[in-house]
C-alpha cells in the first residue's frame, strides 16, 4: 500500500515537471537598447549635402540593382526600399574542416557527416531608409543588412544582423559613386 | 474475471480519449490569446501628444532600426511599419502601427512575434516604448 503511494507521488512529480516544462517562456529583453546601438548607427548612416530625396532614392534603387539585389518593397513617402539576394555560402575553410573531420572518424571506426552541416546558400536582406536630416538640409541614408544562412541538408543555420564595418562601407562607397553618375547622367 | 472486465473500460475509455483528441483542429491554436484582448491592448499601445504621424512613422522606423530590426514594408496611409529581427536561430517579426487619437494624439500600438510565440510580455513591449521615447524626446502615456 505504501509503495502504491509512494508510486503515485514519484508520477505527480514527473507529471508535474513535465507540465512546467511546457510553459518555457519566450525570452525577455530582445527589445532593449544595446549599450552598442549608437557604434552600430554610426555604420548603417551616411549624410548627404543634397535635399532631393528622389534623386538618392534612385542611387539607392540603382546600387541595389549593381549588387543584384531584388527589390521587394518601397514605399517612397517615407523612403523605405527593402530588397533581398540569395547568394553562395559555401566557405572553402569550413568545407575542407568537416571532411578531414569526417574522414578521421571514418579512419577511427566511427561515423561522422559534418560536411552536411557546412553552409551552402544565404539569403541577405537589405532595408534602406532615405529621410531628411533634423535640421532637413541634408539627406540621411541608413542602411541595415541581415542574412539567413542554409546548410548542406538546407536546413537553416544561422540567422544574423550583419555587423561587418567593410560591407556597410563598401555599399557606401557604391552609393556616392552612384548619386556621382547620376548627377552626371552617366 | 472482474479485473479483465475493468482493465476492458479502462480500454475502452483511453481509445475514446485517443479518438477525440485526433479530431481536434489545431487551426485554432493560431487564434488563441493568453490575454484579454482589453489588456492586450493596453500592453501593446502608448498614446503620444503630437500630430505628425509621418514623423512619428519616421522615429518607429529609426528606433525598429536602433533594435536591429531590419524593415520589411512600411505604409503611410496605414501607418503601419514592419520588421524582423534575426538573433541566433530565431526570428523576430514586429508590426508597429500609427493612427491619429482625436485632435492632437496619435496613437502607436506594436506587436510582436518570437518564433512562433506572440510576445504578450508587458516589459518588453515598455522596452520598445522607452527606446521610442528617447528617439522622440516625447513622454508615451498610456491609453485610458
Amino acid at each position: 500500500m505504501k509503495s502504491n503511494i509512494n508510486s503515485f507521488k514519484l508520477f505527480f512529480i514527473v507529471f508535474l515537471c513535465l507540465s512546467l516544462a511546457g510553459c518555457a517562456a519566450t525570452p525577455k529583453g530582445f527589445l532593449k537598447l544595446h549599450d552598442d546601438h549608437l557604434k552600430h548607427k554610426q555604420l548603417q548612416i551616411r549624410q548627404y549635402d543634397t535635399k532631393d530625396e528622389k534623386q538618392i532614392m534612385t542611387a539607392v534603387a540603382g546600387v541595389l540593382q549593381d549588387l543584384g539585389f531584388t527589390l521587394n518593397k518601397s514605399e517612397t513617402e517615407l523612403g523605405l526600399i527593402s530588397s533581398s539576394k540569395q547568394a553562395d555560402a559555401k566557405h572553402a575553410g569550413q568545407i575542407t574542416g568537416a571532411v578531414m573531420l569526417d574522414v578521421l572518424a571514418g579512419l577511427c571506426g566511427s561515423y561522422s557527416n559534418a560536411t552536411s552541416q557546412c553552409d551552402k546558400t544565404q539569403m541577405v536582406k537589405a532595408s534602406i531608409i532615405v529621410r531628411p536630416s533634423h535640421d532637413e538640409e541634408r539627406t540621411v541614408v541608413r542602411v541595415t543588412f541581415q542574412r539567413i544562412v542554409w546548410n548542406m541538408n538546407n536546413q537553416v543555420s544561422k540567422v544574423e544582423t550583419i555587423k561587418e564595418p567593410e560591407i556597410y562601407q563598401t555599399f557606401f562607397d557604391k552609393l556616392s559613386k552612384a548619386i556621382f553618375l547620376e548627377a552626371h547622367q552617366i | 474475471m472482474k479485473n479483465v472486465r475493468m482493465l476492458g473500460n479502462v480500454f475502452i475509455v483511453l481509445c475514446l480519449i485517443f479518438v477525440a483528441s485526433g479530431c481536434a483542429t489545431t487551426a485554432n491554436k493560431a487564434f488563441e490569446m493568453n490575454e484579454s484582448q482589453v489588456k492586450l491592448r493596453s500592453i501593446q499601445t502608448r498614446v503620444f501628444d503630437m500630430t505628425d504621424k509621418k514623423k512619428l512613422m519616421q522615429a518607429v522606423i529609426s528606433t525598429m532600426q536602433d533594435l536591429d530590426f531590419v524593415l520589411d514594408d512600411a505604409d503611410i496611409l496605414l501607418g503601419s511599419v514592419t520588421g524582423s529581427k534575426y538573433i541566433g536561430y530565431a526570428v523576430i517579426t514586429m508590426t508597429v502601427t500609427v493612427r491619429p487619437r482625436g485632435e492632437t494624439q496619435l496613437l502607436v500600438r506594436a506587436n510582436a512575434q518570437h518564433g512562433i510565440v506572440s510576445v504578450e510580455d508587458p516589459g518588453t513591449y515598455q522596452d520598445f516604448f522607452v527606446a521610442l521615447e528617447k528617439s522622440l524626446f516625447l513622454t508615451a502615456h498610456q491609453v485610458d
